[in-house]
């Protein structure tokens, strides 16, 4: 299709109409090469995500000015996959804690059960690297005038979400909130998940939490998401339950961009 | 009882069928996280030879998974028809391979061989085929089915038209229907997998794909790809529902992990056949499969993940339906870890569901967390258009908007037809050639404009 079809009102309206790859065109019964070249570059970025590492130093550089005032500290962990390839074949492995990160993380555990928050990289490294540090930002402080204890922040490597079940575990916690990278697509490289489980323990299952998903530029905004997650908190310690007897008040979904 | 088989002088021994199916099954990193793949490459041959020597009649006598334990188990066995079976009842798997391949095996023998046939026997010969054997049985293979078109004529490749939106937003859906209509998508059905799997959702959602496909007069058929139960509850609605979808597997646990039993899929089989919405045929069912979600369940019962994905095909031809599709790079790396695994994994579920005689489709598509990319999907749909493939997805873009994967997209279905001569269903065909589509012309035709369609 030639540049001035594809001008043409009716494919025009098309693409205003929706985020999907509609009105590309062709050449021949292939994609003209912009358009092609297009979707290579997403995918490239996507793949770079996945496969892309947690710089936990620059992490816990921008969490930390939010939990020192507070006395909290930034504590490192990791699963039991000690690498990317492996995490990717081995889910078990990335649910479960390396013992000694156990063992270190309970010299922190606490009586008041506290909200933890665990950042882990999931598939997207690059998403909570990008960010976490703006919704913990704006969650921190709604969280404290909600009257939540909260704990210390925890950054996992290679981490799966029922790696916040031990990891809560250890920490004595009573509530959490695992802040974690999504399964990149070709629209959304870097987008974040969180996953709130009341009462964590290894065993957990996932229709015990709920889930915030598609936060990232262009999807759910962090201010958004923390809104929705000291909401999700305050209700699950009132019903004293996460999952799905909080069903019903389902967050709102993502907004399309205009 | 055992199999045993030696291999360069070591003798290995295979406790019981379900065993000796797994060491047989080419290598996938699904069956090495369930812990039942073959140790070694001499293992695995030593299982192949041995599978290769069983009698397939020894299928009927020993289960994977016990009678007593299983309803898909009841369904393969009290379903099975002998004398359907006899033409091939003397054979080995060896043999049957052979014969699959021979001019024996010709369409109409294949047909009728269909309900003699377990999913047992299906997986275990696949084994055994390399894949180009895959391909060259496949197409030998036919299945018609009917309900507003006609699917799975020879020379034909049908396409679904998926149009997701992250939101369920109608704007987007139905910009996303003009464009796959504009490329030739939309024979196999328009069906949407709904963001939100909400009976609110779905009936507005059916409500707006009848309204397309009655505004336009597309001789196809409409889908929203909700839980079964909320497509029973639009039906008791009185919502326009041609198709009931539902995911399947090949286990009773995996099936009650989906929420699904035999008796509820019968249930909703009967409820959408009252109402009488296919106008050449009434195959009312869309069921889709993929190798490892039994095992995600935790309901594999030690069995490799492609037998178990052959036996979610006894489920499916129990109802008829009018398309099935194996989701096969979708389930994820944990699964089928690359382009090579996905591509044999698509060849073995396209095969074993027309061995079957089930309308098989493919959806051809991968993560992005998968070692895969384009030219795996390229290679892998060209095979299966070679197979006979009754249909593939079609996707703007192939980028898959809402449930962030990619697929083949309205291009590639073009693009597989041009290559090797395949067109869509004849209805749709013609339809096309009235609206003025496909031809030279590129334009958007005025009736299919999003502002006729209300929409914009």
């Amino acid at each position: 299709m030639t540049d001035a079809a594809l001008a043409a009102p009716g494919w025009a309206a098309l693409r205003r109409m929706t985020p999907a790859r509609v009105a590309l065109g062709r050449a021949g019964n292939a994609l003209p090469t912009a358009a092609h070249l297009d979707i290579q570059e997403a995918h490239a970025r996507a793949r770079d995500a996945v496969w892309s590492a947690l710089d936990a130093d620059a992490l816990a550089a921008a969490i930390l000015p939010m939990l020192d005032p507070l006395g909290l500290p930034v504590l490192r962990a990791a699963s039991q996959a000690p690498d990317r390839r492996t995490y990717l074949l081995r889910p078990d492995l990335g649910r479960r804690l390396r013992a000694e990160d156990a063992a270190a993380l309970a010299a922190y555990r606490r009586n008041d059960a506290p909200l933890v928050f665990v950042v882990a990289d999931g598939l997207s490294a690059s998403g909570v690297q990008a960010e976490a540090p703006a919704l913990l930002a704006a969650a921190v402080p709604l969280l404290r005038a909600s009257g939540v204890p909260l704990g210390p922040v925890v950054i996992a490597a290679q981490g799966r979400v029922a790696l916040g079940d031990a990891i809560g575990a250890a920490l004595g916690a009573g509530m959490v909130a695992v802040l974690i990278g999504e399964r990149p697509g070709l629209s959304a490289p870097a987008s974040l998940g969180v996953y709130l489980t009341l009462d964590p323990r290894p065993g957990r299952t996932d229709a015990e939490r709920n889930c915030l998903s598609n936060i990232r530029a262009g999807g759910l905004a962090p201010a958004a998401a923390a809104a929705t997650l000291a909401w999700l908190v305050r209700e699950a310690g009132r019903i004293g339950a996460t999952g799905i007897a909080l069903k019903d008040m389902r967050p709102t979904g993502p907004a399309l961009p205009p | 009882m055992g199999f045993a088989h030696v291999v360069g002088g070591t003798r290995h021994v295979f406790a019981d069928l379900r065993t000796l199916l797994a060491r047989a099954t080419p290598f996938r990193s699904g069956d090495a996280l369930a812990g039942i793949a073959a140790e070694s490459a001499a293992q695995r041959i030593a299982a192949q030879r041995a599978l290769a020597d069983l009698p397939l009649r020894h299928f009927l006598s020993e289960s994977v998974i016990p009678y007593e334990r299983d309803a898909v188990t009841r369904l393969i066995l009290d379903r099975h028809d002998a004398a359907a079976f006899a033409p091939v009842a003397h054979l080995t798997v060896g043999g049957f391979r052979d014969w699959l391949l021979s001019e024996a095996a010709t369409p109409a023998a294949l047909a009728a061989l269909a309900p003699g046939l377990t999913p047992e026997m299906a997986a275990a010969v696949s084994k055994i085929m390399r894949l180009s054997d895959l391909i060259a049985v496949a197409a030998k293979c036919r299945v018609v089915t009917r309900f507003r078109n006609t699917i799975g004529l020879e020379g034909r490749l049908s396409i679904r038209l998926q149009p997701n939106d992250p939101t369920d937003d109608p704007r987007g859906i139905a910009a996303q229907i003009v464009d796959g209509l504009m490329l030739g998508a939309g024979d196999a059905v328009i069906g949407i997998n709904p963001a939100t799997d909400s009976l609110e959702a779905t009936l507005r959602l059916l409500d707006l794909l009848d309204g397309v496909r009655e505004r336009c007069a597309i001789p196809t058929q409409s889908c929203v790809l909700a839980h079964v139960t909320t497509t029973m509850l639009a039906m008791a609605r009185g919502a326009p529902v041609d198709l009931v979808f539902q995911s399947v597997g090949g286990t009773e646990a995996v099936n009650r992990s989906f929420g699904v039993s035999l008796e509820l899929l019968a249930e909703a089989r009967e409820a959408a056949l009252s109402l009488r919405r296919g106008t050449v045929g009434e195959n009312v069912f869309y069921f889709e499969t993929g190798q490892g979600s039994a095992l995600s369940a935790d309901a594999h019962h030690g069995c490799d993940q492609q037998t178990i994905e052959a036996r979610a095909y006894a489920v499916a031809r129990g109802f008829a339906p009018l398309l099935v599709n194996s989701v096969v790079g979708f389930i994820g790396p944990e699964y089928l870890y690359d382009g090579k695994q996905i591509t044999r994994a698509g060849l073995e579920d396209h095969f074993c569901g027309k061995l079957l005689g089930l309308p098989m489709g493919v959806d051809v598509c991968y993560t992005n967390h998968a070692e895969a990319d384009g030219d795996d999907m390229d290679a892998l749909l060209t095979l299966l258009g070679v197979a006979g493939v009754t249909y593939v997805m079609g996707v703007a873009g192939a980028d898959d908007v809402m449930l962030a994967y990619q697929s083949t997209s309205f291009h590639d279905g073009l693009a597989v037809r041009a290559a090797l001569g395949r067109r869509p269903a004849p209805e749709f065909e013609a339809w096309m050639e009235r609206m003025g589509i496909g031809g030279t012309t590129r334009e958007v035709p005025a009736r299919l404009a999003p502002a006729l369609l209300g929409l914009a």
